[in-house]
């Protein structure tokens, strides 16, 4: 495509065989003060 | 739903609900925004004299596969339904010692003791909450345990004992542990370090940045400035810490709202890990952070940008990073998660030394949001349901909001403490935060771009 540049194909609506709970609680990781779930990692893909 | 911004000569948009992202030129850019309200004879006839019919039909032409793709207007809406939580435990904020070596101004522990006695979690105690958390975490394999105060070193013993504890349950329940501590690091000696380094996931280290920014609120007990007793330990910290994470934590005030240099101060220090976050405060105290100092903290999140971008062009990986300023675009958590955003109530809760369970370390003290003991387990099971409530799907600023599968809906204190509801989050830290996702993309960008 000459006019849009993908920078991230986002798959975020597919959510097969997700929603485990195995990841870290978001607040817990850095700040304490504010979620934040973006900068956070799946488990399933570590 | 889309989201459009324009920044550092980049035309972005973001496809909210399935995160896909993308650069346009300024003609797309311009045809996005009005795609949805003009059939493209009225697009071409709007945009032909500008930039030119046959690239203007190109470029339709582009949006449209992207639609047809479901990469672009995209439009999942979830029931509310659909988010059920999960069931039990699986964190625990452990405050093991309600009693402080400093005393911080902004501490939302007042002082260490969280407006309660001063007091330090027994072995006896640390246990329970070990076996506590076995139990309630049902079929979860994963666990997290942060060590939290008060100044968590300064019952150092007992947190020995409970990673011995938990290491020994381990071997005999098929559950993982991951310990994490956050501490000021006055009692961070050499034998600490060692200790902290070798037992835990992460560490997060208190330190605000400059020593006259991180003196003037972080006080010893004798009211000097606390800077030149911990930052020595910290540093040592993590030059040792090697490739483990850890975080370098600051907090900004209305005191230095020019947070930007503290963080550049940070990392001329060599520390990479960086995270400064606004004071959580009563409307009524000095330092507040209030709705009419948006303006400059949103001003001062670009030229953190600008910094950060600056680095990144000197050297590849960059010198260092800024915990907002992270987004893992192609391994982030999936929407489950993201609906649920921190898990305070429910994945997580917060043990006083006592034994006494809260949804979080900032309810703690707050006799109405007491929801059982170590002994009796969950017993203010409607408190616990409102918290899962309080998810993405049933706030209506939140399901407007374009910045919701980045920002998960907000913390539940802040919307407390504003609003007296968990359902309306706090709009000053919503804005902080859209401006904090909008940087986060850029740097994205301007990263892939120049790669
Ligand atoms: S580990 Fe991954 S799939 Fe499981 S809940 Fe977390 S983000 Fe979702
Ligand atoms: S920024 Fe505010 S409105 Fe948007 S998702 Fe977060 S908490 Fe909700
Ligand atoms: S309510 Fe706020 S402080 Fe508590 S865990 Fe959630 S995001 Fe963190």
């Amino acid at each position: 495509m000459k006019h849009i540049r993908i920078i991230n194909q986002g798959n975020l609506s597919d959510i097969k065989n997700k929603g485990c709970g195995e990841c870290q609680t978001s607040c817990q990781s850095a700040c304490k003060t504010s979620c934040t779930v973006g900068n956070q990692q799946c488990q399933q893909s570590k | 739903m889309i989201h459009q911004f324009y920044k550092k000569g980049h035309y972005i948009v973001l496809d909210v609900d399935t995160s896909t992202l993308m650069t346009v030129d300024e003609m797309t850019y311009h045809l996005i925004e009005d795609f949805l309200q003009f059939d493209q004879n009225a697009l071409i006839a709007r945009y032909a004299p500008r930039y030119g019919e046959q690239q203007v039909k190109d470029a339709i032409v582009e949006i449209q596969t992207m639609i047809d793709k479901q990469l672009l207007f995209t439009d999942h809406r979830y029931d509310p339904a659909f988010y059920h939580g999960h069931d039990g435990v699986k964190a625990l904020c452990l405050h093991i010692a309600h009693d402080c070596n400093l005393k911080c101004d902004y501490c939302f522990a007042s002082q260490g003791d969280f407006k309660g006695e001063r007091s330090l979690m027994s072995l006896e105690v640390g246990k329970k909450a070990i076996d506590f958390v076995i139990e309630a975490s049902k079929h979860r394999k994963n666990i997290e345990i942060d060590f939290f105060g008060g100044e968590p070193l300064m019952n150092f013993d007992v947190v020995k004992g409970i990673v011995d504890y938990a290491r020994k349950r381990e071997k005999e329940t098929g559950k993982r542990f991951n310990f994490t501590m956050t501490t000021n690091g006055v009692l961070l000696d050499q034998e600490k370090r060692d200790y902290l380094n070798d037992t835990m996931q992460n560490v997060v280290l208190s330190l605000d940045g400059r020593k006259e920014v991180h003196d003037r609120v972080r006080k010893t007990l004798n009211d000097k400035g606390s800077y030149d007793v911990i930052s020595e330990n910290i540093l040592a910290m993590v030059k040792e810490r090697g490739d483990k994470e850890y975080y370098v934590r600051g907090t900004y005030t209305k005191y230095n709202m020019d947070f930007s240099e503290d963080v550049t101060f940070l990392a001329e220090q060599g520390i990479r890990e960086i995270s400064i976050e606004p004071v959580v405060a009563k409307k009524d105290q000095d330092y507040a952070i209030l709705k009419e100092d948006l303006p400059r903290i949103l001003e001062e999140y670009d030229i953190l940008l600008d910094k950060m971008i600056a680095d990144y062009r000197e050297q590849p990986e960059g010198s260092y990073r800024f915990f907002h300023y992270l987004l893992d675009l192609s391994n982030g958590p999936c929407v489950y998660k993201r609906l649920s955003g921190c898990g305070a109530g429910n994945d997580y809760l917060a043990v006083t030394p006592e034994g006494d369970l809260y949804p979080c370390h900032q309810f703690v003290g707050e006799e109405r949001f007491k929801l059982g003991t170590l002994d009796t387990g969950l017993e203010q099971k409607e408190m616990s349901v409102a918290f899962k409530k309080a998810n993405l799907l049933e706030k209506e600023d939140c399901q407007k909001c374009w910045c919701k599968y980045f920002c998960g809906g907000g913390c539940h204190a802040n919307a407390y403490n504003f609003n007296q509801t968990l359902l309306k989050p706090y709009d000053v830290a919503c804005e902080i935060e859209k401006k904090r996702v909008e940087n986060a993309l850029t740097l994205q960008i301007i990263k892939s771009e120049e790669h």
